[in-house]
């Protein structure tokens, strides 16, 4: 079972990724997706990465009960795991949430009421109009995302550990300063690639082939979000392992 | 002309179609009648391509339209317009960006035509002036009506109408059905309609094509129906205590 259904989601990238019927028209719908997906995640997404990154701080330093081990070392390791995890992760099962379930419902909604039908009589590639500018904000957006969400975190931190009096802010800004690593914002925008990806594709999938109606549209929903982020924690590793 | 040929088609084991032929000339108005279950939506969804048949085949004006490729389908398809049961029309979207939707997909025409091209064609089914409304604005007759609109706006050889009166009142029911008969006259198109209203089925059946239990049945006109000796038929077509006691009494 688990089989046929990745055919079938082989088969419909396959249908996704076919020549756009009007390149204008596509490119329109791409600008429209970035903009819901970028645009209209950004708040979350810079609540919760300030949040995350001051919370880390503290358990951070509540962990570091040696006096061997300077306080720099607390905005390094804020720094690293906000790189390499927190960012990429967090925001990648937030956004699995909040843009994957919208995509599973959006697309299953049009298949119960035959809109998808009609695009297909219509003569229009109806997996390749309405899932490839999905995609593409997924795999454009999502990294962007990641890019503020990684600024955003270390930026909480740094909050958290003045306003806590964890960590001093010159202390903090040695450690996220000293021994950084380019190549963790490289594993970070690969992962969030990757992430970008699930989040829009396997919605759209499981949005596709509804059959039913309100019911099932909010089962596939469901079922979405939670194959979505089980899949981010499966490549998370795969993708860490690869790299690192 | 449509013409199907010897239609198989199952699901799981359960023979939904099984063997269903026929011919639906262009200019006349093609029905193809049923109660639940029959089998009338699947024939239709398996002339426009939207399921595919175990066998059998369906030609359009002489092309062979199962056994044709992605890309060749896609032409055929540009000539074709469907009204579907439930209209089908993008929700956000306005009732002109949905009829200017296929214009907007497949000519280089100006928006200045395209917009002459949609205000023609709410001219056409008395909607002019509803351009800006929302399908959720519309009540279901006008979203029936905005589906016919946007059926024809590519000029259409072929017109498919699944259940047109399902959930409209009768008189409502009527201006559709004239209007999808105007249509059918004026443009020359190969209309098929499905539906199971018997008022649909006497005023505007040039040509009937009754399936029961995924069989056909009968095949006929609205002025035969009537006079037919086939049981699942009559008791289809006279169901209604109204339809019984009119023939009762002519």
């Amino acid at each position: 079972m688990n089989f046929t259904n990745f055919g079938r989601y082989i088969l419909l990238l396959k249908s996704v990724f076919r020549k756009p019927e009007k390149l204008k028209i596509y490119l329109k719908e791409i600008a429209k997706q970035m903009d819901y997906v970028g645009v209209g995640s950004l708040g979350l997404i810079a609540i919760i990465s300030t949040f995350i990154g001051a919370v880390m701080t503290l358990q951070i330093a509540f962990q570091l009960v040696s006096d061997f081990i300077p306080k720099t070392i607390i905005g390094s390791v804020n720094r690293d795991s906000s790189i390499l995890e927190l960012s990429p992760t967090i925001s990648a099962i937030v956004l699995a949430g909040k843009i994957g379930s919208a995509i599973s419902s959006e697309i299953g909604s049009m298949r119960v009421t035959e809109q998808i039908d009609a695009l297909e009589i219509m003569g229009i590639n109806a997996p390749g109009y309405l899932i490839l500018p999905k995609i593409i904000s997924g795999i454009t957006m999502v990294p962007m995302l990641v890019i503020i969400s990684m600024f955003l975190s270390i930026t909480g931190g740094y909050i958290g550990g003045s306003i806590s009096g964890a960590v001093t802010p010159a202390e903090y800004m040695q450690g996220i300063t000293t021994d950084f690593n380019p190549y963790t914002i490289v594993v970070a925008l690969v992962k969030a690639f990757v992430f970008g990806f699930i989040i829009t594709s396997v919605p759209a999938y499981e949005g596709f082939y509804v059959r039913g109606g309100a019911l099932e549209v909010s089962q596939a929903s469901t079922r979405a979000v939670v194959i979505s982020c089980i899949s981010i924690l499966v490549c998370d590793y795969l993708v860490t392992q690869l790299l690192l | 002309m449509i013409e199907i040929k010897d239609i198989y088609k199952s699901f799981s084991g359960n023979d939904v179609l099984q063997g269903i032929s026929g011919k639906f000339e262009e200019g006349v108005t093609n029905l193809i009648i049923g109660g639940s279950g029959s089998g009338k939506t699947t024939l239709l969804k398996c002339m426009v391509g939207l399921h595919q048949p175990d066998s059998g085949s369906v030609l359009y004006d002489g092309r062979d339209f199962t056994p044709m490729t992605y890309e060749q389908r896609i032409e055929v398809r540009k000539e074709i317009g469907m009204l579907f049961q439930g209209s089908a029309l993008f929700d956000s979207m306005t009732v002109e960006e949905n009829i200017m939707f296929p214009l907007n997909m497949f000519t280089d025409q100006s928006r200045k035509e395209k917009l002459e091209r949609v205000d023609f064609c709410l001219e056409r089914v008395n909607l002019a002036g509803k351009n800006k409304l929302f399908p959720a604005e519309l009540s279901g007759g006008m979203k029936k009506r905005v589906g016919i609109a946007r059926a024809i706006s590519m000029n259409p050889k072929y017109l498919f109408c699944d259940e047109p009166n399902s959930g409209l009142d009768p008189k409502t029911s009527i201006v559709i059905d004239e209007l999808i008969q105007e249509l059918t006259e004026e443009y020359k198109t190969t209309t098929i309609v499905v539906t199971h209203d018997m008022n649909s089925v006497m005023g505007i059946g040039d040509y009937i094509l009754f399936l029961h239990e995924g069989k056909k049945f009968w095949e006929g006109s609205n002025k035969e129906i009537a006079h037919t000796d086939i049981k699942e038929l009559n008791d289809f077509v006279f169901a209604s205590r109204f339809m019984k006691a009119a023939k009762d009494k002519f």
